[in-house]
């Protein structure tokens, strides 16, 4: 209609050019906890024990006296808790959130080094797909957080287009799996089929940190442990859920566009 | 709050309780089971009668682990009675439906997952896929399964219809794919520790799911919950109307093919969440709310209120435009009628069931947070249409900024938290007008003060029940508006 032809051109251009440019909408968004080792009091385990999806343990160090502290941040729904348990102000506030990676051990940070590295997946070369890439989403079980941020990407503001990124309603079209949820007992078959339904090259994203590892709903009776355990995993992006700039990052990570900003679970090196 | 009458009651007498309640003007609300004791199994029904008086809880026990169905009676509770079946193993006789529900079929339920006889850690398995849909004969019927994964970002659910050429003769919907146990995830937990679960049931209702917990822990340990946090939780349970009412509209333009409306609506809600994400850190309003008040304080500055006049204006100018789109109101106007008796009848709930002349509002009739001290304007339509479930969302977006614009000079320095320490063996309600309707929390403690059992009734689970009735003899094309006009999430149906 022309009324809103005329509406639309008259509002102006409402897209961001991030991650060009500088605003990626997220202003005041908190992300993981950043941990400060140096600030911990060695002993103390109150971080760990008000976390609620056993993303931060301790566990004997061996020769060492005090406890190892380990933080996977594929298991971490930012809730911020340990920052308000921790007395000495080594979990601090941040804004990283922009969390995808290609390896599952990239988001675990071992106080006493780098955490054993599993064999490498071997993902399909990305080349030929660096400007058009089709997405087929499939939710196994997420709160609808996930969803919420995944069709954000279609709105003016983000507008994934302009990356050469698309939605698509057929798995047969698709070439990225994009799931996100625990994997649900029932969804279980469901996202098999759909994976093998894909023609290949196929690469798999898992979204959110229920899908990297469960999260708030791993185990019971119902819920899963994540994406890996059905179909292999491309890239993982965690957050509870992660926003739509992150959700970028990490979609841009998998095009070799954009650099990964974790590394055994730092973020920024 | 309005406070909650617990009311023990025999199983012989509950028929005619239940038929005495409606006739007086009462409605049911949900129904759940749960465990008091090893080897005791209790029903319990939650009532209402008129605003502003108590909700009632009628405790009912099971003798011989089964009761008879008031579906009959109460329509509505047909949903609730078959998932207590499905988790608990509990029949109801004279049940109208008496099929699975949360469960899918296929799965071995010898063991019901929340019998203390179920191994913890075992994962329930789809074993075969019976074929459980009516079987409807006759010339040119065509029956269409689409889902669980469908066309663009949507939550998993599988829709099957039942068509000849244009028009619908039965939709059948499967849900529950979505089912993660999570009323169960909370078992053991501190109730503090609750809140992380709570805000994660439905993320797009994020806040007000973590309110309805709190409050019911707080109904439970009898603490009170200081003035500004109470005002800030108002602001910010109405901040949530704002986004999900925005997305709501963009959606509903969407589908009617009015593409740049579409993408404006989508534009505002994203303003919208934007303006969460500086207020609080969370685009979706979480890691705040906590029993007794809130984790932290909150300093809405002065760029708030600007920032909401702002997004005022454009949205004002936005509904204007939107009702000057004949193609946009010739799509919604007598799409998907929902009658008033039905909605009353199958337990509709928020703006569908305003929009079908039912003027129900639990912020208003029984008021919590800070409602009372400043009440919501309450919308209400009786078309019953799509168009009528627009114009109650559009209605309260207004009415939501009116609020907030309203409370924010009201917030006055003070504390906003106050210690709450639930006892053992305590239990409470808790509820809260979502942008979907009505939700409610029951919480019970053990008596190691930790959770033992909580119920869940989300807006959704209500909304869902009652959509096929409005797609039953409407056509195909009118469909995507008419879901779309009812704004239904799948996670806090399915939990």
């Amino acid at each position: 209609m022309a009324l809103w032809t005329l509406y639309g051109l008259l509002e102006g251009k409402a897209t961001t050019d991030w991650p060009n440019g500088k605003d990626d909408g997220q202003e005041g968004v908190v992300g993981m906890p950043r941990y400060r080792p140096e600030k911990c009091d060695k002993g103390c385990t109150a971080c760990a024990d008000v976390c609620p999806t056993r993303a931060i343990t301790f566990s004997e160090g061996g020769a060492a006296s005090a406890p190892r502290l380990s933080i996977d941040y594929g298991r971490c729904v930012a809730c911020q808790l340990c920052i308000e348990a921790c007395p000495t102000g080594a979990m601090e506030t941040s804004h990283d959130w922009a969390f995808g990676v290609r390896e599952r051990t990239d988001l675990v940070l071992d106080d006493a080094g780098a955490a054993e590295k599993g064999p490498e997946r071997q993902s399909p070369p990305r080349s030929g797909f660096r400007r058009s890439l089709h997405i087929r989403h499939v939710d196994a079980g997420s709160c609808n957080g996930c969803e919420s941020e995944l069709q954000a990407l279609n709105n003016p503001f983000y507008n994934l287009h302009r990356l050469g990124i698309f939605f698509t309603p057929s798995p047969r079209f698709a070439d990225v799996l994009l799931i996100t949820g625990p994997v649900t007992y029932a969804m279980r078959d469901v996202v098999l089929r759909t994976y093998e339904a894909m023609p290949d090259p196929k690469w798999v994203v898992a979204t959110g940190t229920c899908a990297v590892s469960g999260g708030i709903a791993e185990g019971g009776y119902a819920g899963g442990h994540g994406v890996g355990e059905i179909v292999p995993v491309d890239i993982y992006v965690p957050g509870c859920p992660p926003n739509p700039a992150a959700i970028i990052q990490a979609l841009l990570l998998l095009l070799d566009r954009a650099p990964q900003n974790v590394s055994e679970g730092r973020y920024g090196k | 709050m309005t406070a909650r009458n617990l009311i023990a009651c025999d199983a012989g007498v509950l028929h005619e309780k239940a038929r005495l309640l409606l006739q007086a003007g009462g409605r049911m609300q949900m129904a759940y089971a749960w465990y008091p004791a090893p080897g005791r199994t209790e029903l319990r029904y939650l009532a209402s009668r008129k605003a502003g008086e108590p909700f009632e809880t009628w405790r009912v026990a099971l003798a011989d682990g089964s009761a008879q169905s008031l579906a009959q009676i109460s329509p509505l509770l047909g949903w609730y009675e078959r998932e207590i079946t499905d988790l608990f193993g509990i029949n109801f006789s004279d049940h109208p439906e008496p099929k699975r529900l949360v469960i899918h079929e296929g799965v071995d339920l010898a063991t019901p997952p929340f019998s203390a006889a179920y191994p913890p850690e075992h994962r329930l398995v789809v074993r075969d896929h019976p074929d459980p849909l009516p079987e409807i004969e006759g010339p040119d019927v065509q029956r269409l399964p689409w889902g669980p994964v469908r066309a663009d970002v949507v939550e998993s659910g599988e829709f099957v219809f039942y068509y000849i050429g244009e028009h619908i003769i039965h939709l059948h919907t499967q849900l529950f794919f979505k089912h993660r146990g999570m009323e169960k995830r909370f078992e053991g937990l501190t109730a503090e520790a609750g809140v992380t679960w709570a805000e994660r049931v439905s993320g797009v209702g994020s806040f007000a799911h973590a309110l309805a917990y709190c409050q019911a822990v707080e109904a439970a340990s009898g603490c009170v919950v200081p003035r500004r946090a109470r005002l800030l939780r108002t602001l910010l349970a109405e901040m949530e109307r704002l986004y999900n009412h925005l997305h709501y509209l963009g959606h509903l333009a969407d589908t009617t093919t009015l593409k740049v409306a579409g993408a404006e609506g989508k534009y505002l809600e994203e303003r919208a969440k934007q303006l969460n994400g500086k207020l609080t850190g969370s685009r979706f309003l979480r890691s705040l709310a906590t029993p007794g008040g809130l984790r932290r304080d909150l300093e809405p500055g002065h760029w708030l209120a600007d920032a909401l006049g702002t997004l005022r204006k454009e949205i004002e100018e936005y509904a204007k435009l939107l009702e000057r789109s004949n193609s946009y109101l010739d799509r919604l106007m007598t799409t998907g009628v929902l009658e008033r008796k039905v909605a009353f009848d199958q337990g509709a709930t928020g703006p569908v069931e305003r929009a079908s002349g039912i003027d129900r509002d639990l912020r208003r009739d029984h008021a919590y947070a800070a409602y009372g001290d400043a009440p919501p304007v309450v919308a209400h339509e009786t078309a019953g249409d799509a168009y009528a479930r627009a114009k109650v969302r559009m209605a309260e977006i207004d009415a939501s900024l009116a609020l907030i614009l309203r409370i924010l000079p009201m917030l006055e320095k003070g504390p906003v938290r106050e210690p709450c320490a639930p006892v053992g063996n305590s239990e409470g309600l808790g509820w809260a007008e979502t942008p979907r309707g009505s939700l409610f929390y029951a919480v019970h403690f053990g008596d190691d003060a930790r959770l033992k059992r909580v119920k869940i009734k989300s807006p959704s689970f209500s909304n869902w029940r009652v959509f096929p009735f409005t797609v039953h003899g409407s056509n195909m094309m009118d469909y995507a508006i008419n879901e779309a006009s009812f704004g239904l999430t799948i996670a806090g149906c399915d939990r």
